[in-house]
């Protein structure tokens, strides 16, 4: 195909818009002409990783994605899946980094809002957020901006929308640097039959676009979010978010809803109004028509081409009833939100343009969508990967578990209480306390336990709520790496008592054209859908993020696992933290391996099994659904005796343990399959026998009380030591 | 010390999340207005704790719409970011349509509550003397405090004893409170678990460690803390139903039937 009628579409060109050549072809052989600059723009933001999936979207059909509860997969805004009592809980995960790179505040700010849109967009209100953040070397200045903005974004956004950040996980590693992961997770309750979809119907029906007005922020964001070089662009790029119209819009679009006369809803996410009609009306395998001229603007000199991919936040498409428009636009007008006209839906299958009276970009829905190449990855392993542990600091690529330097040979003491000072360990308190955790109303477990626990209001029901993944894991096995995050977040719901029933995902990798990358995206694809299989916890949702890339060095393989469990009686939740006079007893083979252990640094992936987690989680839900518990803490960063530090810490009890393996294995380890659990002395014949009926290796191990952790002849330390280790840098 | 505790059970109520409440409430009750401006966001929990303590029917105000002061037997205004807490907390609001009524109703005697940013908007319409500054630390600040009652001769604090140690959580970024005088209505103080006022349990460096303040007559109420978000034991404590049973008590209606 030629491209050579003049400068206007060189190589060079295309790729400004996202395109390779092929793919230019393509649609000038389907079009039978060479796109306009309007259609271009939209051609290149619809055939962007970010909305076309074009690297990913054959290894995400490996996925789990269906199950009895699941009442939506992935392919709407958010998964939904059934809780009974006539409720469906929506969830969806999505990454921010590029932006957040840019402009830590906004960045992370306009990630939670647009998480939230997801959920509402679905009819549902949103009930939890949770965060998943990774940040690059934490000596180094521009890391402390980036934490200290991303925060703050987040803090602002949720806490001025009113909903509850209730979890999530903050960890250093020098493969973020310049590139921190921003992955926000939301979650929402809708009554089974307010569920919205946002699938095109009924030609003639109108489009009102609803809420802020447009801008140009955000301009081509899709495009720059799929690009490696984010601090590159410019920072315009980035959109400001404003969490108080957010939350009108809220109200207004749960309660217009109401009416009946609303046939779906989009949000406008990426690639703005564009991806949102374009996605509305393949859904509905419909066609769509739109006036830009009647798009309300926040500023003057705006074309086509900016009102089609302006990214401005805190709008919605909305698709409703002809004739119910002028009502609408009242309901609207009393929340004090715009709501226009702005088109139609049409029965020709294309998405066309006009300004006015001209019509400015004429495209075919399919083109934008089902056409867009999904391409093969070429996927070759690396050569470290597959030999010895990647040696610590060798290619500065280390996490922060012990402040970067392996605490081998440490006296027991000295090591536990570096372990809870260093970066990825200590308390997360310095951020938990400038999120909102307790708005709503229904927070019965916020921050600091093994999962966080809302109830659902109307009910006896309770979620938990967790993300996970772990670099460490991940650099040393991404296949493995992967599994684990599944395996860890459905451990931390069933040291609560919850039942895993839905998971979202975010996809972190670096570029996939490099063949070490794509290999790694697809081993932990696999991964993942491995677990997922054998949790029984399907993926109802999931976002993409590649070219995560910084001075062309990819970002650690991180695929984030955030997962839904549900407890069938709120009541029954356990908690982390120690309570006076119980017995302890650890569930889970005795550790072997330091391996790669924040203890020891890198090294190789520590025990895990499959069939070891399931049962181990079938076993705590059991004791838990019994009333049995006292407390319950699964073994991960930082091995038994960190764990252990945490319980009593979160508790404000201290504990005795003489029975234990006292060896830097036994205390430090991080192989997979356990937990400490506690249980008043009466249970503890009930714990062993059916920890027995679940083949759970079990021990007895000490009691709670008292002001100091003390472990053999090993560790002593008192409360008030542990903690000042733990809060230091709080 | 021996202070008062309620019965506090764990229960069920019929709700529908994402829609309206559904509580059978006593018709015939006086009414109780809850006001919303746009940004706030803590209207559904507040409205729920006060039907659950009070059986009155919960009106929610608009804050665009005139305020009928003699529609109410008390108002509420909650918490959020009403306006966006643009310019400063309650800055905005108190030029809402919603606040002349408010205004009346608070000078002739009405019963009003500020929460969180209600306390903020009452302060800014002078309905309570002094003022908020940001925190200590500059930043929001979500978490559990104790609380001591001051006074209880106000319709919000009856139910208590003087002494007595509230648990409550505090959301806020703007709740370090300042007066030029020192108040006289003080009724909440951040506290110790014992009771004991000192700077280290004060979460924001309000003067005099106040969290809640009522005028000289305690019928205009503020406080930081989110009585709506303790009224459970599920959630941790259910002290925040000394406030809604002590309004419920001057509304003269039985609480918990």
């Amino acid at each position: 195909m030629m491209l050579a009628s003049g400068a206007r579409t060189d190589e060079q060109r295309l790729r400004a818009f996202g395109l390779l050549p092929a793919e230019y072809a393509h649609i000038v052989a389907r079009l039978g002409r060479e796109p306009n600059t309007v259609e271009l723009g939209m051609l290149g933001a619809m055939w962007s990783e970010h909305c076309g999936y074009k690297h990913s979207r054959k290894l995400l059909k490996l996925l789990p994605t269906t199950g009895p509860r699941v009442l939506q997969g992935p392919g709407e805004n958010a998964g939904a899946v059934d809780i009974g009592s006539g409720l469906a809980v929506v969830l969806k995960m999505e990454s921010h980094n590029h932006p957040s790179a840019v402009e830590p505040f906004q960045g992370a700010a306009t990630g939670v809002g647009g998480i939230l849109r997801d959920i509402f967009t679905m009819g549902a209100r949103p009930v939890a957020l949770l965060d998943s953040l990774r940040f690059g070397d934490p000596t180094e200045a521009r890391t402390e901006y980036l934490v200290g903005g991303v925060i703050g974004g987040i803090a602002h956004y949720g806490n001025c929308f009113g909903c509850p950040t209730v979890g999530g996980e903050i960890s250093f590693d020098a493969g973020y640097t310049g590139n921190p992961i921003v992955n926000a997770m939301c979650v929402g309750v809708v009554p089974i039959e307010r569920l919205t979809r946002a699938a095109a119907s009924g030609p003639g029906n109108p489009l009102l676009l609803v809420g802020a007005d447009t801008g140009r922020d955000g301009l081509q964001g899709a495009a720059f979010a799929s690009n490696e070089d984010p601090e590159a662009s410019h920072r315009g790029v980035v959109q400001v978010g404003n969490p108080f119209l957010e939350k009108l819009l809220l109200e207004a679009c749960l309660a217009v809803l109401e009416t009946g006369d609303v046939l779906a809803m989009q949000d406008l996410g990426a690639a703005g109004l564009t991806s949102a009609a374009v996605e509305m009306a393949a859904r509905g395998g419909l066609g769509v028509e739109i006036d830009v001229a009647r798009v309300p603007r926040r500023e003057s000199g705006l074309g086509p081409f900016e009102v089609m991919l302006s990214e401005s936040q805190e709008r919605m498409l909305l698709l409703v009833r002809r004739g119910a428009e002028a009502a609408i636009e009242q309901h609207f007008a009393r929340w004090e939100l715009h709501a226009e006209v702005v088109g139609h839906v049409t029965a020709d299958g294309q998405i066309r343009v006009r300004d006015g009276e001209e019509v400015v970009a004429d495209l075919p829905i399919p083109l934008l969508t089902d056409e867009v190449f999904a391409y093969d990855l070429n996927a070759e392993p690396p050569l470290t990967a597959i030999g010895p542990p990647l040696a610590r600091g060798a290619d500065g690529a280390s996490s922060f578990g012990a402040g970067g330097t392996s605490l081998r040979g440490d006296a027991r003491e000295a090591a536990l209480l570096k372990l809870l000072a260093s970066p990825n360990l200590r308390s997360r308190k310095f951020a938990f306390r400038q999120y909102d955790s307790t708005v709503q109303g229904n927070t019965v477990m916020g921050p600091g336990h093994a999962a966080a626990v809302i109830r659902v209001e109307g009910t006896n029901k309770g979620l938990a709520l967790t993300t996970d993944c772990n670099p460490r894991f991940l650099r040393a096995d991404p296949r493995r790496g992967a599994a684990h995050a599944v395996a860890e977040a459905a451990r931390n719901l069933a040291c609560v008592g919850a039942e895993p029933i839905a998971v979202t995902d975010c996809l972190n990798f670096g570029n996939p054209e490099k063949p070490t990358v794509a290999w790694q995206l697809t081993e932990a694809i696999q991964g993942l859908a491995e677990a997922c299989r054998a949790l029984n916890a399907p993926i109802v949702s999931g976002n993409v993020s590649l070219y995560n890339e910084t001075g062309g060095r990819a970002i650690p393989p991180t695929p984030t696992v955030g997962m839904v469990g549900l407890l069938e009686d709120v009541s029954l939740a356990v908690r982390a933290g120690f309570v006076s006079d119980t017995t302890i007893i650890i569930l889970g083979m005795a550790p072997k391996e330091l391996g790669a252990s924040e203890y020891a640094g890198d090294g190789a992936f520590p025990r895990f099994d499959l069939d070891d987690e399931r049962r181990l989680d079938q076993l705590l839900r059991s004791l838990a659904a019994r009333g049995l518990l006292r407390s319950a803490q699964d073994v991960s960063d930082g091995g038994l005796a960190v764990a252990l530090a945490e319980c009593a810490l979160v508790g404000g009890v201290g504990a005795t343990l003489d029975v234990v393996d006292v060896s830097e294995v036994g205390l430090f380890s991080e192989d997979q399959g356990r937990a400490v659990v506690t249980c008043a002395s009466d249970s503890v014949g009930a714990v062993l026998q059916i920890s027995d009926q679940f083949g759970v290796a079990t021990r007895i191990a000490g009691i709670t009380g008292g002001d100091r952790l003390i472990v053999g002849d090993a560790l002593s330390l008192s409360l008030a030591a542990l903690r000042k280790a733990w809060e230091a840098s709080a | 010390m021996v202070v008062p505790r309620l019965i506090c059970v764990a229960k069920s109520r019929p709700r529908q999340p994402g829609g309206l409440y559904t509580v059978a409430v006593a018709a015939s009750a006086p009414r109780i207005a809850v006001v919303q401006f746009p940004g706030t966001n803590c209207e559904r929990e507040t409205v729920r704790s006060l039907e659950a303590a009070t059986r009155c029917p919960v009106d929610v105000v608009w804050h665009a719409d005139e305020f009928l002061s003699d529609g109410y037997a008390a108002a509420v205004l909650p918490g959020g970011f009403a306006h966006g807490d643009h310019l400063r907390a309650g800055a905005i609001a108190r030029f809402s349509p919603v606040m002349r009524g408010i205004q009346k109703f608070a000078r002739g005697g009405g019963l009003v509550l500020g929460i969180c940013n209600g306390f903020q908007v009452l302060l800014e319409a002078g309905l309570l003397p002094g003022a908020m500054l940001r925190n200590a630390s500059l930043q929001f600040r979500s978490q559990w405090v104790w609380c001591r009652v001051e006074r209880t001769d106000t319709p919000f604090t009856s139910a208590c004893t003087v002494g007595q140690v509230l648990r409550l959580p505090i959301a806020h970024g703007e709740g370090n409170y300042v007066s030029l005088d020192r108040p006289e209505g003080v009724a909440l103080r951040y506290c110790d678990a014992d009771g004991n006022v000192t700077p280290s349990a004060n979460p924001n460096g309000s003067q005099d460690g106040i969290a809640g303040l009522a005028n000289a007559s305690g019928n205009i109420f503020g406080l930081m803390p989110h009585p709506e978000r303790a009224d459970d034991p599920l959630l941790g404590s259910c002290d925040g139903r000394f406030v809604f049973e002590s309004l419920a008590a001057a509304l003269r209606v039985p609480a918990l039937r």
